[in-house]
């Protein structure tokens, strides 16, 4: 029955959270905090700090915790498969409608309105994970700027344009740079 | 369209082994995995051409569900069908319900441990250049075509989302909206002819 349930309710979850990661965020807290009970309000502010900080998806990372702290490594399984299958559902139908009419005249000319949207959206998407990386959860202001950041930033995006590098090499060597000059400025993160 | 790759087990392989290892590596939001899955299979293994990889973003974007997984199930079906949607879901998949699962265990001491949290905080700054890395190229693209239509929907679309904060379901409808009205155009101008 706790399995039927959690299946039920990740499928909520996922069948609601147009949008990606934040707007799943409220659906997940009245299912899984308001509705069921399986976590606390002080556990779910934890579950969200961990999902920001690991890969993955919200929703994704939330079925597999509340899954396990309910119903084992089971209870994961069932939970991530319900937050998935309305995904599986309405995307395999769209795929299939957009390979299907793909090249027709009507598709093309609203796809051809979409595409630079999308470029928007990511750019939007970069610039905020910039300014946070920059100047933390507070305004944007010159004395607030994080200069690791900054370098790390400057360094990764001008070998990334001028050298084509790796994007995960990229990337882990950032980790490792922010760790290497945290410790020798002692910076308390 | 482009003909289908045949799903050999190779392919599957190979695709399986490029979610993983994208899945792994990406922490935020959908959009960085968006970009990363560019870099890997429109850049690197040419499975996928650019604009399509935009379109598959704009459907992974608007519909329910988290945009990784529904971008793995489009690049999934895109290169292998039904089996490809099954290998590349489960690539995407495993390595957070396998991270959290163990953090589950240890997250106080997970939580506090600084060298983690430095080392987290660094990766971000290379995770914003990635990003607009990949906008750079994606943009100056659309600038290049010298459409005054395309680069007012982009900066629209920019400062909707980046100023305005407003629903990004919202912006993509608008812009659906706008091609609808352009596709009229186009008719009415035709049946004049």
């Amino acid at each position: 029955m706790t399995l039927l349930h959690l299946l039920w309710s990740f499928f909520q979850i996922g069948l609601f959270s147009i949008g990606g990661g934040y707007a799943a965020m409220p659906l997940i807290q009245s299912q899984v905090v308001d509705q069921y009970g399986w976590l606390t309000m002080r556990e779910f502010t934890d579950l969200i700090t961990i999902a920001e900080m690991t890969p993955g998806p919200i929703a994704v990372n939330s079925a597999t915790f509340v899954g396990i702290r309910i119903a084992g490594f089971p209870g994961a399984l069932i939970a991530t498969l319900g937050c998935i299958l309305p995904s599986l559902i309405v995307v395999t139908i769209l795929a299939h409608v957009y390979y299907k009419y793909k090249g027709a005249k009507a598709l093309d000319t609203v796809l051809a309105c979409l595409r630079p949207v999308v470029v928007a959206l990511i750019a939007a998407a970069g610039l905020n994970i910039l300014r946070h990386v920059l100047f933390g959860d507070g305004a944007p202001a010159l004395s607030s700027i994080d200069w690791i950041g900054a370098v790390l930033f400057a360094g990764a995006f001008f070998a990334l344009r001028k050298f084509k590098t790796n994007p995960i090499l990229t990337m882990a060597l950032c980790g490792a740079g922010g760790l290497i000059a945290g410790l020798i400025f002692r910076i308390t993160p | 369209m482009k003909k289908s790759l045949r799903p050999t087990a190779k392919t599957l392989w190979q695709l399986f082994l490029s979610t993983l290892y994208i899945s792994a590596f990406t922490f935020g939001g959908g959009f960085v995995i968006v970009t990363f899955m560019k870099k890997k299979f429109v850049d690197e293994l040419h499975w996928i051409d650019e604009d399509e990889m935009l379109d598959l973003t704009a459907i992974a974007q608007s519909s329910p569900g988290s945009i990784a997984v529904n971008a793995a199930i489009l690049v999934g079906w895109r290169v292998g069908g039904a089996a490809g949607i099954v290998i590349a879901v489960l690539g995407t998949l495993l390595p957070p319900m396998l991270i959290l699962s163990i953090i589950s265990f240890f997250y106080a001491a997970f939580a506090s441990n600084r060298y983690v949290a430095l080392t987290l905080r660094g990766m971000q700054a290379g995770v914003a250049a990635v990003i607009l890395d990949v906008v750079c190229g994606l943009g100056s693209k659309v600038v290049k075509e010298h459409s005054a239509l395309s680069i007012a929907l982009m900066l629209c679309a920019f400062a909707a989302t980046f100023f305005f904060k407003i629903n990004v379901v919202f912006i993509l409808l608008a812009a659906a909206l706008v091609g609808a009205v352009k596709l009229l155009v186009i008719r009415l101008k035709e049946v004049r002819a």
